[in-house]
């Protein structure tokens, strides 16, 4: 059975390449062909002049700093809203709320942020409001997810300590509870930014503000060198974040 | 005030001074990112939004939709393996370029590598850097623009990306398996293609093919999203749907996505039991 | 009458029966020790107390009121009058020791104000006071997660005098510090009690400790009290009955496996 099943995958996955591409229709022959290979060069070749003119630089930097604002602003909305899920999703509620809390967090979650970003385009309008609040909306999916987890493992005797001494549920919940917490909840904050920093980029692709939006208005009108720069920019933001976070997880994490 | 020796507390003016920075950086942040949820309750956002909700339920059903539907969801998962087949063509030589488990210097000095060989490892690490730093749907744009609206553009943005991608993690995995074998064939006289063959891809299939499934579930939700800038798929017929303000497509389309997600899980995790 | 405990009979959720028919009366402003070999019963009959545990039959009356038959706030309230110092206590390790002091008294503080108190300690003199009487009012500002054993156990008692509650209710709170420290610790601990007007129950396993600083010592063994005296009057007698044929079985803790995987990007 098993060998069975080892030589079936392999023949199945080659099987399903095939029938991709041949479904696909890609115009292989069309795109390879020397004239499409020349035509491929010539558009290529409009990026390796970036536009660095101070003119087009300073609103690229305005455009990144707006990114780096959604991705801040939306992470930090998602916090607060994912903890606010995470109470009631680690069963501090009862069980009614603890399915329903579930339920919303999978489905904010599932979503990707760009489908939010079109579809908060549609309900707030184009801008940078629209790219913080699909990020949001995706982010406080996840972190609430990850928050309950952490809610759950988290010790409870400090917290049980204090109820025992007639406090009431929240003050046990920031003196008992939190302080053991909050490293780990501050962590996966950052590293749900890291991530959203590189998703705020892209958003403007709907019209959700940003880097992404720049750089879609330059391609509709066949500016390649200004797109170049915008592209530029973006590489060189997730580089440095790329760069920050690693250095920070070596200094903090592991010691 | 009770008692004399009652210092003032060390953490007050660290603690103030966090708080100022985080304000004198959240202000501007707000400006810049026009946060207001409030806009979603304005009256006529209001308006617009609870029509296009309203229209979600009953889901889109009437058979031309279907079979619409249908084309498309098989479209997401074409692009989804087409691209996987073509990044793992260029990530499987490029991550052989790329790792320094193969390195014949590296066999003969304790694993270290002479500066000559990590020198001539950095183009085809650069490469693979900027491949996969650019994200997808931005390679995605690049192709439309450069070979038209259609799934062409989503296979290649795919394949160039997630090439990137894997292409390091297969390198890292070559590096993290077991040196010795591989070491010792090299030290035999074998040649650097027969080293990898018999010392290292036995460890480090099971991981690179667990891997690799793990991607093209990726490259599914991925194919969806760049759908959106006109490459193909269930998210450029979402995208179209949207504009025309169609709540049931929209609504069967964004259930179709999430079966898809899941049926993906699913498959991944019966392709890796069965390859393990 | 400040305890008050007729018939009490507790078993622990794996069947097995910890506290058998307990009967017990603790007067206002006594001192009074609990021994006894471990696995007696004197931890649950400390948690009983301190309304963390429900009896499984018997009556239970603490300050006057018996608190299972009080709705959730009124318990809370009767929650704040008992103050339970725990062997190790429950400190968030990177809590600093005022905050973790001044938690004391959350239950008579307004919710406002325990969050304000959070970020500002607002009683920095008075937990200070209280970490005085015990002697480590320099770790005033230090964080938990640097204290030694001992010295944790000192902040758990800070906590609970600078709470001020009529029931005193102190498990092992000396366990950690060496001889004459939880000698010296266990007379403030008590002359503290005394002054205060509250009454203290302690358990202890050293029984000179019960014996030097108590006025009533009650001997605890499966469950069931087997002598309840004035410290004067329990003799050798009494003690080699309450500690024969005892084996010490320690538990082994497992170790923690160690595990360092690849991490790959996810998407």
């Amino acid at each position: 059975m098993r060998t069975l099943v080892r030589y079936l995958i392999p023949l199945s996955l080659l099987m399903a390449t095939a029938l991709s591409f041949a479904f696909l229709d890609m115009q292989a022959t069309a795109l390879f062909s020397p004239d499409g290979l020349s035509q491929m060069g010539d558009y290529a070749r409009g990026f390796l002049r970036p536009d660095l003119s101070a003119g087009h630089l300073r609103s690229v930097a305005w455009a990144a700093l707006e990114t780096l604002a959604m991705s801040a602003l939306g992470t930090l909305l998602a916090a607060v809203m994912g903890l606010a899920l995470a109470l009631p999703a680690a069963g501090r509620f009862g069980v009614a709320a603890r399915a329903l809390a579930r339920l919303i967090l999978n489905a904010l979650r599932a979503v990707p942020e760009l489908v939010w970003a079109a579809l908060m385009v549609l309900a707030a309008g184009l801008g940078p409001n629209a790219g913080t609040l699909a990020l949001a909306l995706h982010t406080a999916g996840v972190l609430g997810r990850l928050f309950a987890e952490a809610l759950e493992n988290a010790p409870r005797p400090p917290g049980e300590a204090l109820r025992l001494a007639g406090s009431g549920r929240i003050a046990v919940f920031c003196y008992g509870v939190l302080p053991g917490l909050w490293p780990q909840l501050l962590a996966y904050t950052l590293y749900r930014w890291e991530n959203n920093i590189r998703m705020a980029s892209v958003l403007g692709f709907v019209g959700a503000g940003g880097l992404g939006q720049m750089l879609y208005m330059s391609l509709s009108l066949f500016q390649e060198a200004q797109a170049s720069t915008v592209m530029l920019v973006m590489l060189l933001m997730v580089l440095a974040v790329d760069a920050l976070s690693g250095w920070a997880r070596q200094r903090w994490v592991r010691r | 005030m009770l008692n004399a020796r009652h210092a003032t507390d060390p953490a007050a003016l660290p603690r103030l001074m966090l708080t100022i920075a985080a304000v004198a950086l959240l202000w501007p942040g707000l400006m810049l990112s026009e946060l207001n949820p409030l806009v979603l309750f304005d009256e006529d956002n209001r308006r617009t939004m609870g029509g296009f909700l309203a229209g979600f339920w009953p889901l889109a059903h009437d058979p031309e939709f279907l079979r619409l539907l249908g084309r498309a969801t098989l479209e997401t998962l074409a692009i989804a393996t087409a691209g996987m087949a073509l990044a793992l063509l260029i990530a499987l030589p490029a991550s052989l370029l790329a790792s320094r488990a193969l390195s014949r210097s590296a066999a003969s000095r304790e694993g270290r590598s002479a500066w000559w060989s990590q020198a001539l490892r950095w183009p085809a690490r650069t490469v693979l850097i900027v491949l996969r730093s650019v994200p997808e749907i931005v390679w995605a744009l690049l192709f439309v623009r450069a070979v038209g609206l259609g799934p062409t553009a989503g296979v290649l943005a795919i394949a160039i990306a997630y090439s990137g991608m894997l292409g390091k993690v297969y390198a890292e995995i070559y590096e993290s398996v077991d040196p010795l074998p591989a070491r010792a064939l090299l030290g035999a006289g074998s040649g650097r293609l027969a080293a990898f063959l018999y010392g290292i891809l036995p460890q480090a299939a099971a991981e690179m093919l667990s891997y690799g499934v793990y991607r093209w579930e990726c490259g599914i939700r991925a194919s969806v999203v760049m759908g959106f800038v006109g490459a193909g798929g269930l998210g450029q017929q979402m995208d179209l749907s949207m504009r025309m303000f169609a709540g049931a497509e929209v609504a069967s389309m964004l259930v179709t996505f999430l079966v898809l997600v899941l049926l993906a899980d699913l498959i991944s995790r019966a392709l890796r039991w069965g390859l393990a | 009458m400040t305890v008050r405990l007729a018939g009490v009979d507790y078993v622990h959720a794996n069947g097995q029966a910890a506290l058998t028919g307990l009967t017990l009366s603790l007067d206002a402003g006594e001192c009074v020790a609990v021994i006894g070999p471990s696995g007696a019963g004197k931890t649950t009959l400390l948690r009983l107390l301190a309304t963390a545990l429900r009896p499984g039959s018997g009556s239970l009356e603490v300050l006057g009121m018996s608190p299972w038959t009080l709705g959730g706030a009124a318990r809370q309230r009767l929650r704040a009058l008992i103050g339970l110092i725990h062997q190790a206590p429950p400190l968030p390790a990177r809590q600093r020791v005022v905050t973790a002091v001044l938690a004391g008294r959350l239950g008579q503080w307004s919710l406002p104000r325990s969050l304000l108190s959070l970020v500002y300690p607002l009683d920095a003199a008075g937990a200070e006071q209280a970490l005085a009487r015990l002697d480590i009012a320099d770790k005033l500002y230090q964080r938990c997660e640097q204290l030694s054993g001992g010295q944790l156990q000192r902040v758990g008692i800070a906590r609970v005098l600078y709470q001020r509650p009529e029931l005193i209710l102190a498990d092992e709170p000396v366990s950690a510090m060496d001889p004459v420290l939880a000698s010296h610790t266990l007379g403030i601990l008590a002359q503290e009690a005394r002054q205060q007007g509250a009454t203290l129950l302690a358990s202890l396993h050293a029984v000179d400790l019960a014996l030097a600083h108590f006025d009533r010592v009650i001997g605890i063994r499966d469950g069931r009290i087997l002598f309840d005296a004035p410290a004067s009057r329990v003799d050798e007698q009494a003690l080699t009955a309450l500690y024969a044929n005892r084996q010490l079985a320690e538990p082994l803790q497992p170790m923690a496996p160690m595990a360092q995987a690849l991490t790959l990007p996810r998407c």
